[in-house]
C-alpha cells in the first residue's frame, strides 16, 4: 500500500466529514501541521471537534480554522494567543474543553495505546475533578480520565520515509507522537521525504505502523515570540 | 535596591527565589518573574532547566543568527540547547512532571492560601486562557515554589485564609516569596514568616495579609 500522497489535499481526499474529532500536533505554532491545516480549510469541513494543545494565532495555524468557522468544539489546555477564538467563545459560537496538559497528552496517548482510562492526582481538588471517579492508591487521591481517540490525526514531522517511519526535531516533536498514535487515520506532514533505509531504525520517533499517509510540505514555521539576546 | 515600603523587586525576588536551587536539581520555571531565577543561579550549582513542552537543558536565548523556529520554551520563546539538552515528547515530558522527578518548579500566583491551595489560572468573568501545565506541575513537582507580589495591584491581599479564585491545586505549595518576604507553608498544616526584605517589618507583612502565619524571623 502506498502511503506517500503528492499533497495534503490529496492526502485528506476520502477521509473528511462533517462533525469529525481531529487531533493536531503542536504547541503554539511550533510543529503544526500547516499545509494539512490550509488543505482542511480549503475543504470547508465543518463542525469539527479538535484536539490540540492551543488553537492557533489570528490568522495562522488552528487560526484558520476558527476564522472559517469550521471548528465546533476546541479541546485544549491553554488558548490565549488568539482574539478571534476570544470572540467566539464569548458569543457561545464555540464550546471549549480544557484539559491540563499533562493531562491531555496522556490523554491521546492512552487512547493511541489500548488504554480507555487511566488515574492522575493531576486537578484532585480543582474543577477539573468535577464530576470524576475519585480513588485512593496509598493513601492518596486521584481521578480517572479517559483515553482519546480522533477521527483523523494530523501531525507534523521533520523527516520521514515512504513507510511512515518520522522524526521529529527539537521541541517540534511536542504533542505530535501520542497523537499520531490515536488516530483511526493519520496523515502524517514533514520537510523531507527521504529514500526508505536512510533515517536510522534506532532514532525513529514514530514508527511508521501509526502513519497512514505522509506528504512533503513546504512551513513557514511562524515564531510567536522571537526571543534574542544581544551579542557583548 | 529594595524600597523601604515596597520590599523586593522582581529581581530581588528571583535572586531569593533563585537560592531554594540545589547542586544537581532539575527545575521548571514557570512564566514571568520564574523566569528571571535562570539569571541569579549560584556559582557551583549545576541545575537543569525543563520546559514542559518536551525538552530537558534549556540554554539562554538566542543570538540573532541562532534563532530556531522549531525550539522553544513553554513560554513560546525562542531559546537555545545546550549539550547536555535532551528533546521529548509531551506525554515523556509529563511523565517526568507528574511522576515526581523534577526536584522544583517556581510558579507565579493569583492567591495562595495558608495550607498551601494555590490559585493561578483563572478569574470568572474574565476571559479564561486555560492551565496549561500548571495543574501537573503543583501535583506532580517534589517542591513547589511561588513568587508573586504579596497584595494585588488594588492592595487586596493574596495571601488568604482560602483562595477565593479557582484552584490549581490544593496543598501544593511549600514556599511564598513575596515583595515583603518568605513564607515555608507545611502543606495543609499552615504558614510562617521565616524572613523579612530589607526596611520590611512583621507588622508591615500582617497589615498586608489576610492568612494566618507564625513567625520565625
Amino acid at each position: 500500500m502506498k502511503k506517500v500522497c503528492p499533497d495534503a489535499k490529496t492526502a485528506l481526499d476520502g477521509v473528511l466529514f462533517d462533525g469529525m474529532t481531529i487531533m493536531s500536533g503542536g504547541f503554539g505554532l511550533c510543529g503544526i501541521p500547516e499545509n494539512l491545516i490550509g488543505a482542511l480549510r480549503e475543504a470547508g469541513t465543518k463542525d469539527l471537534t479538535v484536539i490540540s494543545n492551543n488553537a492557533g494565532v489570528d490568522g495562522f495555524g488552528l487560526g484558520l480554522l476558527l476564522e472559517s468557522r469550521q471548528i465546533k468544539k476546541m479541546v485544549s489546555s491553554y488558548v490565549g494567543e488568539n482574539k478571534e477564538f476570544e470572540r467566539q467563545y464569548l458569543a457561545g459560537e464555540l464550546e471549549l474543553e480544557f484539559n491540563p496538559q499533562g493531562t491531555l497528552a496522556e490523554r491521546c496517548r492512552a487512547g493511541g495505546a489500548g488504554i480507555p482510562g487511566f488515574y492522575t492526582k493531576t486537578g484532585v481538588g480543582t474543577v477539573i475533578a468535577e464530576g470524576k471517579e475519585h480513588k485512593e492508591f496509598d493513601g492518596e487521591t486521584y481521578i480517572m480520565e479517559t483515553g482519546l481517540v480522533a477521527d483523523l490525526s494530523i501531525v507534523k514531522a521533520w523527516k520521514g520515509d515512504e513507510q511512515g517511519n518520522l522524526i521529529f526535531r527539537k521541541t517540534a516533536r511536542n504533542f505530535n507522537p501520542m497523537m499520531a498514535s490515536a488516530g483511526k487515520v493519520t496523515i502524517a506532514e514533514v520537510e523531507e521525504i527521504v529514500p526508505l533505509g536512510s533515517l536510522d531504525p534506532d532514532c525513529i520517533h514514530t514508527p511508521g505502523i501509526f502513519v497512514q499517509k505522509i506528504i512533503q510540505g513546504e512551513h513557514e514555521k511562524r515564531i510567536e515570540q522571537r526571543t534574542v539576546r544581544e551579542r557583548a | 535596591m529594595a524600597d523601604a515600603k515596597t520590599g523586593w523587586d522582581r529581581n530581588d525576588m528571583a535572586r531569593r527565589a533563585a537560592q531554594e536551587l540545589e547542586d544537581g536539581f532539575y527545575v521548571n520555571l514557570g512564566i514571568g518573574i520564574p523566569t528571571l531565577v535562570a539569571n541569579y543561579i549560584g556559582e557551583g550549582i549545576d541545575v537543569t532547566l525543563q520546559s514542559e513542552n518536551g525538552m530537558l537543558g534549556m540554554g539562554p536565548f538566542p543570538y540573532e543568527d541562532e534563532v530556531d523556529p522549531d525550539l522553544i520554551n513553554a513560554g513560546k520563546q525562542t531559546i537555545t540547547e545546550l549539550r547536555r539538552t535532551s528533546y521529548f515528547s509531551s506525554a515523556d515530558s509529563f511523565g517526568m512532571i507528574r511522576g515526581g522527578h523534577i526536584d522544583l518548579s517556581v510558579l507565579g500566583a493569583m492567591e495562595v492560601s495558608e495550607n498551601g491551595d494555590l490559585a493561578n489560572w483563572m478569574i470568572p468573568g474574565k476571559m479564561v486562557k486555560g492551565m496549561g501545565g500548571a495543574m501537573d506541575l503543583v501535583a506532580g513537582v517534589k517542591r513547589v515554589v511561588v513568587v508573586m507580589d504579596h497584595a494585588s495591584k488594588s492592595g487586596a491581599p493574596k495571601l488568604l485564609h482560602e483562595c477565593s479564585l479557582p484552584l490549581t491545586g490544593r496543598q501544593v505549595v511549600d514556599m511564598v516569596i513575596t515583595n515583603l518576604g518568605v513564607f515555608e507553608i507545611d502543606r495543609g498544616k499552615g504558614m510562617k514568616l521565616v524572613e523579612l526584605a530589607p526596611g520590611i517589618t512583621v507588622d508591615d507583612v500582617k497589615a498586608q495579609t489576610e492568612a494566618d502565619f507564625g513567625v520565625a524571623v
